[in-house]
């Protein structure tokens, strides 16, 4: 197979006419440069996309309380109500495979009044009352000192974690917030970190304006009592938080007493539903590179089929000849086989290269030009690279196996015969 | 060498068939050089393909250096072709795409001899055609003589046990013609056995026995005097 005789041969008889292969060689290049920059073009959209979901933790589900809108032992519609720290309890104990349970209030708001001063310095910040457990889910970088930690929940310390927004807000250019006091709604609170976040969508600057501070804290500090405004639950990687919501659902609603098909009274947002959903989308893209590359591909494969039937025609009384002289029908088979493949394979190399290329140079003008919007870094993986050429296998030992057979179908002396 | 007996064969022609062979017997002994002679549709290149392992015999045996040829696959056809026959065609048959030397040596390269000694053995034999100096021309660069010539030296790379000749002379000149087989009378002076099919009576006779053949039967079987064709070069 490896031989030196039948090598030469396959360049003799694919450059005998260099025009024709190379037509023959460009279906097959082309049907592999748009897998290729398909599948790039889709990953670089799901990178853009991605990254728009920040780094939160996406196995999470956010709930908070509403109206009930039905009667439910003797208790009237309409009714407000809140969650309190029973239902974290209960839901931590009754629910399997979950990560955090991580209970939140809130002061402040979208546009709200403000509410935390420093000497002379006002301002309108989102304060919460958190566990430690929410950098988890709402990841952040603590730029400076630290993050509230359990000691702080059990002593209920009065300190608090602000973000870059707050600084620049709050402070000079140069003050070092980490030691100083910021009076929240007339509570004084000692700041101990700051926190910079990184998201991709639209609030990058609401997002840098909260404030944390512990939950025990605030709830005795702005008499909360024990309730509960809003939680982020996570499940352990492995199950879906999409497939526990119900029973989390349900278990509040029997703590709270809420009609089992009150479909509105408590309120969340299914980041893992959302998530899967975008997946979905990236999958079916996925799908659709790979459907529209391939049938390309194949209209290349179909040619270079089609220029071996035309090869082996054009050879028949060559093939007779060699017949004659007594090579192998098996040999004669592999030879068709291995041009077709050597020509596949060598055009499907070129395609692969130069969408590498076109890629690369895709790359070159994203970071020239700065992020564009839901796109980012498009790119092959290795995997794709390797699957692209199984495909150039298979495809070519196919496209050449029906040429191989009908070269041998002749029979010679009626190859010899043709002129 | 060439044992055969009751040699049939028939071509079907759409509804009607066509009886080629009506019963063929002959025998050639080792170093014969043996001329078919007869006319168009008489059969002669019906029995050389078969004789040739091309094609196939409806029935009858055909025994070749005391191997029975029967049933072949074309493998086994393939092989045999290779180990026991060496052909020489009108139209000389050579591919065009390689050079004289690389066409004589492709017989040898079917029996898989490494390339080294291939290319000695078939530069040997283009040395005896006196083509050495065209070794490495292509066919499209030699004149139909030598290109029979290059056939000849094809033929003989693999050393068969015969060499089958059909009309070798039947696209070349007179002069050329008896160039042809006044090599192909050395190459029989050598000891091989070499038949040849031919319509023309000059060339016949520079073979030592003449067949005639006439619509599928053997008519006549004749030993003659050889004419030497160097008397004409």
């Amino acid at each position: 197979m490896f031989n030196k005789d039948r090598w030469k041969e396959i360049l003799e008889v694919l450059t005998g006419n260099w025009f024709r292969t190379l037509l023959t060689a460009f279906g097959v290049f082309w049907g592999i440069l748009i897998l290729i920059v398909l599948l790039a073009a889709g990953k670089g959209f799901q990178n853009g996309v991605m990254a728009d979901f920040g780094d939160i933790a996406t196995n999470t589900m956010f709930m908070w309380s509403r109206n009930t809108t039905k009667e439910y032992m003797g208790l009237p519609k309409g009714r407000r109500y809140n969650f309190k720290l029973d239902d974290v309890r209960a839901i931590r104990d009754k629910v399997p495979n979950l990560r955090f349970v991580s209970p939140r209030n809130q002061l402040g708001g979208f546009n709200g009044a403000n509410n935390v001063t420093r000497g002379i310095n006002t301002g309108a910040f989102n304060v919460y009352g958190d566990y430690p457990e929410i950098i988890n889910q709402d990841p952040m970088t603590i730029t400076s000192g630290r993050f509230i930690n359990h000691s702080d929940i059990n002593e209920k310390r009065k300190v608090a974690v602000i973000g870059v927004g707050v600084k620049t807000g709050l402070y000079g250019k140069d003050e070092e917030p980490i030691g100083t006091y910021i009076k929240i709604q007339g509570v004084n609170f000692m700041v101990i970190g700051t926190y910079k976040k990184r998201t991709g969508n639209g609030d990058g600057e609401e997002a840098q304006k909260e404030i944390f501070v512990p939950f025990t804290t605030f709830s005795q500090a702005f008499n909360r009592a024990d309730n509960v405004g809003w939680m982020a639950i996570t499940a352990q990687d492995g199950s879906s938080i999409t497939s526990l919501k119900e029973k989390i659902v349900s278990i509040v609603k029997q703590n709270r007493k809420i009609h089992p098909d009150d479909k509105r009274a408590v309120g969340y947002f299914d980041l893992y539903e959302q998530f899967k959903r975008v997946e979905g989308l990236f999958a079916a893209l996925r799908f659709i590179a790979y459907f529209v590359g391939i049938l390309v591909l194949i209209s290349g494969i179909i040619g270079v089929s089609n220029i071996m039937l035309i090869v082996v025609k054009e050879r028949t009384k060559e093939i007779g000849i060699r017949r004659a002289l007594g090579e192998d029908p098996r040999s004669i088979k592999l030879q068709i086989v291995m041009e077709s493949l050597f020509l596949t394979i060598i055009s499907g190399m070129a395609g692969i290269s130069f969408g590498a290329f076109v890629i690369y140079g895709i790359n070159a003008l994203l970071d020239a030009n700065g992020p564009v919007d839901m796109f980012l870094s498009p790119s092959v993986s290795v995997e794709v690279v390797v699957a692209a050429l199984g495909i150039l296998v298979v495809s070519g030992l196919l496209a050449g196996f029906i040429p191989a057979q009908s070269a041998i179908k002749v029979k010679p002396i009626d190859a010899l015969r043709t002129e | 060498m060439i044992e055969i007996k009751d040699l049939h064969k028939s071509y079907r022609m759409g509804s009607n068939s066509l009886h080629v062979l009506k019963g063929i017997n002959f025998t050639a002994e080792s170093g014969e050089l043996v001329a078919i002679m007869g006319s168009s549709g008489s059969g002669k290149s019906t029995l050389l393909n078969i004789l040739g392992m091309l094609d196939e015999a409806d029935s009858g045996d055909y025994t070749l250096d005391g191997v029975p040829i029967k049933n072949l696959n074309e493998t086994k056809a393939a092989k045999y072709r290779n180990k026991f026959l060496g052909f020489i065609f009108q139209s000389f048959n050579l591919i065009n795409y390689k050079s004289a030397l690389e066409n004589v040596a492709l017989p040898l390269y079917y029996q898989r001899i490494p390339r080294k000694e291939r290319q000695e053995r078939a530069m040997k034999y283009l040395g005896q055609v006196g083509l050495k100096e065209w070794a490495h021309h292509l066919p499209s660069e030699l004149s139909g003589g030598q290109k029979q010539r290059v056939a000849i030296a094809r033929a003989m790379a693999a050393e068969p046990k015969v060499l089958l000749a059909d009309e070798p002379t039947g696209a070349l000149d007179s002069t050329t013609s008896y160039e042809v087989m006044d090599l192909i009378q050395k190459i029989n002076d050598q000891g091989n056995t070499i038949l040849v099919v031919t319509h023309e009576d000059d060339i016949a006779h520079m073979c030592k026995r003449i067949i005639h053949l006439k619509d599928g039967v053997i008519e006549k079987d004749e030993k003659v005097t050889q004419v030497r064709a160097s008397q004409y070069v």
